[in-house]
């Protein structure tokens, strides 16, 4: 008989520089279904974890943002192939994670995998959005360009442990961003698991770094980690968002706050991928093509 | 020679812009809904030029009970005026944008007065730019539909903008110009030293008939500042300065939903590879760190040049700064005018005696500095690290670091080893190494081959501690609308 | 003079010993950047000159001009009444300069000498088959050697324009290197590049060094008789080459520029560029000159104005 067979468990970890390690503190929390539920225990990370995933998403960010926006679009597909295969798993967590039924999960992984689709493709577009030539009154040629910011740190949505994660993760990498991402406090395993999907997916490590533990213990180091350029406070509730706002000022960290969301389904414009942008402008002299001059 | 030569150099005779197109009022108020007014506690402070010492006026300081009573007036006034339709905003803009050019000479002589820089600049560089910039947002006001931010996007209310004094006018134009071709109206604070041109764009707002709340000028210190940040009727925070406030600013909004732009410090990388075009280099570098006395965020003011070049560009700069003619801002032959301030020239001061103390070697341009007034030479320091005081901190004047690199590589690495990410040029014949190059400098700017180089349909902000959003161009409308 | 160009050739006789080394030695001057170049120039146009700088600057120019006629029309007639202004250039006022030269065809020159006789003022003869330099070279030595013979102090010789766009710099500087031995010892050389003809700022900075090293006195911006002559840009490039050569060799070298410069405001502006530019040592007729000659009549005109206070008329200036 089947139901004789003892399953299987998998130990949760982190997912940090392409790497799957437990919490340098060697802690764990139980996570529990919505039901209450035991499901596993995460691994609660500490501020020495946060900061080693930090040192991975600079040391991946010139890379990531080097490659071209065709291959960057490759890989996020890529994820969403990925997930594709791995639905069934997907479906069980989010529903575990977020007290649904399986075709409301269903729904929203679904959502999750397409919005993976939606966001591979703005890799190459986004550019063409939001730079362009600018007609200065003078004899320059004049192109204002966008540009990743940097190292992101994205604490996630809190209660959409998935589709949520996702809406959040893709169009910050998608320009070319690294990121540092702190899962929902009470249901990480979704985002833990698209670790490993990630792992899978040809994104170079370190692109994504995945943390799940407390959100106020983690965000607090990175808010004020002076080499991290963003931060999206997408799941920090009221009081904490404007504590690590606070500390974000210290080396003026883009701050995108915290906006409510009733339908992660719905169409997500481009704020977020706008949002962790620099505009670089690059001036040079046209000229004419022969040695005119002007006369006096 | 059938003539004697006059001396053994070509002096030319003082050659200055008449002051009398100016008329200076012996006091001028805080300018609140449309009218002239004294502070409420009544507080006044001098304004100097800083070329002799002379006090031009005496202004009214805005206090946090003013900043309220302003913030009032524009809340009052943008209800009609952001359900103006566009193309009517669009003609107020216009209107003033005219009237500056029309009185460009008057505002020109009055800025070199106010700032101490020369007239060359403000005839040449900041009036022309303050009136295009006006009239290029005015264009936008009533396209804002097709400006790539949704459909009829709204303005975000009251906007609160605290300006410097480095650029008064144009600094102005750059905040105003945007608000209130998107909708806003506008509280703005000028910087201690330099508020008579911000007074006189107050009149230009009635000449051209502005309606009253909409633009709102109060003139201040700091703490006025910090109160229209702080206001809690104020909807987006607009601010041009040091990093230092910058950063208080944005802990000040935290957790509030005022939307904010920061433009903040600078210690741009002007890069000069082996084969550049080297006497247009030369341009470029005194450029890039002269112009307005170094007093300019987005300054080249840190050399970086080739190893294998240095000596023949440190002799041809040096050459080329002796030439440059330091004196009397309102003479139109002036090329480098006086520092703004006491404060800005002991700040100045004490930085460079850092840099030598640190052992950097010092070389300022032979020219006689006047008995009054605050001047600082044209000096470069060599044998510069990036370990030095004088390649890291901003040191907002007339100085400039000359670094050393071997190869592209170790060119980028040093242009991009700063706190601060505003601007960066690059001087090179090879076409993909501009491109090259370009694209790996954190900088908001990059001028390739020039520099300095300004425009309304051009972008400008920072990367990293820089500073945050865009002013000018498409780019400059987002921080002004509600997208 | 010889013996210095001959120094000159010495020390660049690696870099002129083939066309290929030639070539590699132009190219490897710095470039320039056309937009910076005039933004310069430009920017140098707007220094204000007043006053008694003003007074020494049309002095100045008077003295720099090499008054010109280049004309199939020219006759002896026009010749001498060009002598006469160029010796006397306001009769009513007999402190005014004479002008540096007058500039003609070689078979003016003994005419022109003759009307200059005794005054100072030099003469110069276009040469070398002006203004196109289309011909060989023994016929344009001949035309050197006819000048030169008929007692002009300067020739004005125009480069191949051909053979430098052709990339045969070699033959552009041994052509100048066999017309300065034509000269002898006599006559200075100026050597015209017709700057409009080189087209770009590159191609100019490349014919000032050609013309230097191979032994130029003076390096000359145009004919006057193309589209684009003397302009702020080009003169100013030519000023940082002759800056550069002296810096580099010691030796000084002087600058025309010509055609296109007819007011006094331009003249003082063109000064400007010396000063700023090359230095004062350059501020003297020795060094600078105008190739001009409407300018000198505008002169006249502002410099009857400082000394009067009203405006001057053409009325009061003489027309030749």
């Amino acid at each position: 008989m089947s139901d004789a067979r003892l399953s299987v468990f998998k130990t949760y970890k982190l997912y940090v520089g392409g790497k799957f390690p437990r919490s340098e503190s060697g802690r764990v929390y139980e996570v529990t279904s919505r039901k209450g539920e035991w499901l596993a225990n995460a691994p609660q990370s500490s501020r020495k974890d946060a900061r080693d995933a930090v040192v991975a998403a600079r040391k991946a960010f010139g890379g990531w943002a080097g490659k071209t926006a065709y291959l960057r679009g490759q890989i996020l597909y890529r994820v969403a192939e990925m997930l594709e295969g791995r639905r069934e798993q997907f479906v069980r967590e989010v529903a575990d994670a977020e007290g649904l039924s399986k075709p409301k999960a269903a729904a929203q992984v679904d959502a999750a995998i397409d919005r993976w689709v939606w966001y591979a493709g703005w890799t190459d577009k986004i550019a063409q959005i939001t730079g362009g030539a600018n007609p200065v009154a003078g004899p320059y040629f004049n192109l204002s360009s966008p540009e990743p910011t940097g190292v992101v740190t994205v604490v996630a949505p809190q209660d959409s442990s998935f589709l949520g994660l996702v809406s959040v993760i893709a169009p910050v990498i998608a320009t070319g961003n690294t990121a540092v991402v702190v899962a929902s406090e009470a249901a990480p395993l979704p985002a833990l698991s698209l670790g490993e999907v990630l792992a899978t997916s040809d994104l170079p490590g370190g692109v994504v770094n995945i943390l799940s533990g407390r959100t106020a213990e983690i965000a607090a180091p990175l808010a004020a980690h002076q080499d991290v350029n963003a931060l999206d406070l997408c799941g920090a509730d009221e009081v904490l968002a404007k504590d690590l706002e606070v500390a974000a000022a210290d080396n003026l960290k883009r701050v995108l706050r915290p906006q409510p969301v009733d339908d992660w389904t719905a169409d997500p414009g481009t704020h977020r991928l706008t949002a962790f942008l620099e505009t670089k402008t690059v001036w040079h002299p046209t000229g004419s093509l022969g040695a005119s001059g002007s006369a006096y | 020679m059938t003539i004697e030569k006059q001396t053994s150099v070509f002096e030319y005779a003082p050659a200055p812009e008449s002051r009398s197109v100016v008329d200076i009022a012996p006091s001028y108020g805080l300018f609140i809904d449309g009218e002239f007014t004294d502070a409420a506690d009544g507080k006044v402070f001098k304004t100097v030029s800083p070329a002799t010492e002379e006090v031009l006026s005496e202004v009214a300081q805005a206090g946090a009970e003013d900043v309220d009573r302003a913030v009032k007036a524009a809340r009052k006034a943008f209800e009609k005026w952001s359900a103006l339709p566009g193309a009517e905003r669009a003609k107020y803009l216009f209107r003033i944008a005219r009237i500056i050019q029309e009185r460009s000479r008057e505002l020109a002589v009055l800025e070199t007065l106010d700032n101490g820089k020369p007239i060359k600049e403000t005839r040449d560089a900041d009036l022309p730019l303050v009136a295009a910039h006006f009239f290029y947002y005015a264009g936008w006001a009533d396209k804002l539909d097709h400006a790539g931010y949704g459909a009829n996007p709204r303005p975000l209310g009251v906007a609160g903008q605290v300006i410097p004094w480095n650029f008064p006018l144009l600094m102005l134009a750059w905040k105003i110009a945007p608000a209130l071709a998107t909708g806003n109206t506008v509280v703005l604070k000028p910087a201690e030293t330099t508020p008579l041109s911000a007074l006189f764009f107050a009149d230009i707002c009635r000449q051209a008939g502005l309606p009253k709340g909409v633009v709102n000028i109060l003139p201040g210190y700091g703490d006025a500042g910090a109160a229209i940040v702080a206001h809690d009727g104020v909807d987006k925070v607009a601010f041009t300065g040091s990093t230092a406030v910058g950063k208080e600013i944005a802990r000040t909004v935290a957790g509030t939903d005022k939307k904010v732009t920061l433009e903040l410090g600078g210690k741009g990388a002007n890069i000069v590879f082996d084969d550049a075009p080297i006497d247009q280099a030369v341009e470029g570098i005194v450029s890039g760190i002269f112009f307005n006395q170094g007093q300019v965020c987005c300054a080249g003011s840190r050399l970086l040049v080739q190893e294998s070049i240095q000596d023949e560009l440190l002799d041809s700069l040096k050459r080329r700064l002796s030439t440059l003619r330091l004196g009397d801002p309102l003479d139109k032959n002036t090329d480098i005018g006086a520092i703004n301030s006491s404060e800005q020239l002991a700040r100045i001061t004490s930085l460079v005696e850092t840099g030598e103390a640190e052992g950097a070697e010092r070389w300022s341009a032979p020219c006689e500095l006047p008995s009054s007034g605050y001047w600082f030479a044209p000096t470069l320091f060599t044998n510069v690290t990036q370990a030095h005081t004088v390649a890291r901190d901003e040191i907002f004047g007339p100085v400039l670091s000359v670094l050393t690199f071997r190869t592209p590589e170790e060119a980028v690495a040093k242009a991009n080893n700063s706190a601060y990410g505003l601007s960066a040029g690059i001087w090179t014949e090879k076409g993909s190494r501009i491109l090259a190059v370009a694209d790996r400098l954190r900088a908001g700017v990059v001028w390739a081959n020039t520099f300095n180089k300004f425009d309304p349909t051009s972008p400008f902000g920072g990367y990293k501690e820089s500073g945050f959003g865009r002013e000018g161009g498409r780019h400059g409308l987002e921080g002004y609308l509600d997208v | 003079m010889p013996t210095t160009a001959h120094a000159t050739a010495s020390a660049f006789a690696d870099a002129s010993a083939s066309d290929s080394a030639l070539r590699r030695f132009l190219h490897g001057l710095p470039g320039v950047d056309a937009v910076g170049l005039e933004a310069r120039a430009a920017a140098l146009g707007t220094r204000s000159i007043k006053t008694t700088a003003k007074a020494y600057a049309i002095d100045l120019a008077i003295s720099m001009i090499d008054l010109t006629t280049l004309e199939g029309a020219d006759t002896p007639g026009k010749v001498r009444a060009l002598g006469a202004k160029a010796v006397h250039p306001d009769p009513t006022d007999r402190t005014t300069p004479r002008t540096a030269a007058v500039c003609v065809y070689p078979d003016m020159v003994a005419t022109a000498k003759e009307a200059v006789a005794g005054s100072g003022v030099k003469v110069a003869s276009v040469a070398t088959a002006f203004p196109a330099g289309r011909a060989a070279l023994a016929v344009k030595l001949a035309d050197v050697q006819d000048a030169v013979s008929a007692g002009a102090d300067e020739i004005d010789m125009v480069i191949d324009r051909g053979a430098f766009l052709a990339g045969k710099y070699l033959k552009v500087y041994e052509e100048i290197r066999a017309v300065r031995e034509a000269c002898g010892e006599r006559a200075r050389l100026k050597v015209i590049f017709e700057t409009g003809e080189l087209s770009t700022y590159d191609n100019i900075r490349r014919a000032s060094w050609i013309g230097m090293m191979a032994g130029a006195d003076f390096i000359k911006t145009s004919t006057g008789k193309v589209g684009v002559n003397a302009t702020p840009a080009n003169t100013l490039l030519m000023l940082e080459a002759v800056r550069d050569f002296k810096q580099q060799t010691g030796v000084q070298i002087g600058v025309k520029p010509a055609g296109g410069i007819r007011t006094s405001k331009d003249a003082v502006k063109f000064l400007v560029l010396v000063n700023e530019t090359a230095g004062s040592d350059w501020l003297d007729n020795h060094w600078f000159r105008f190739g001009a000659s409407s300018l000198l009549n505008d002169l006249l005109m502002q410099r009857q104005k400082l000394a009067t206070g009203r405006y001057s008329g053409p009325d009061y200036v003489t027309v030749d």
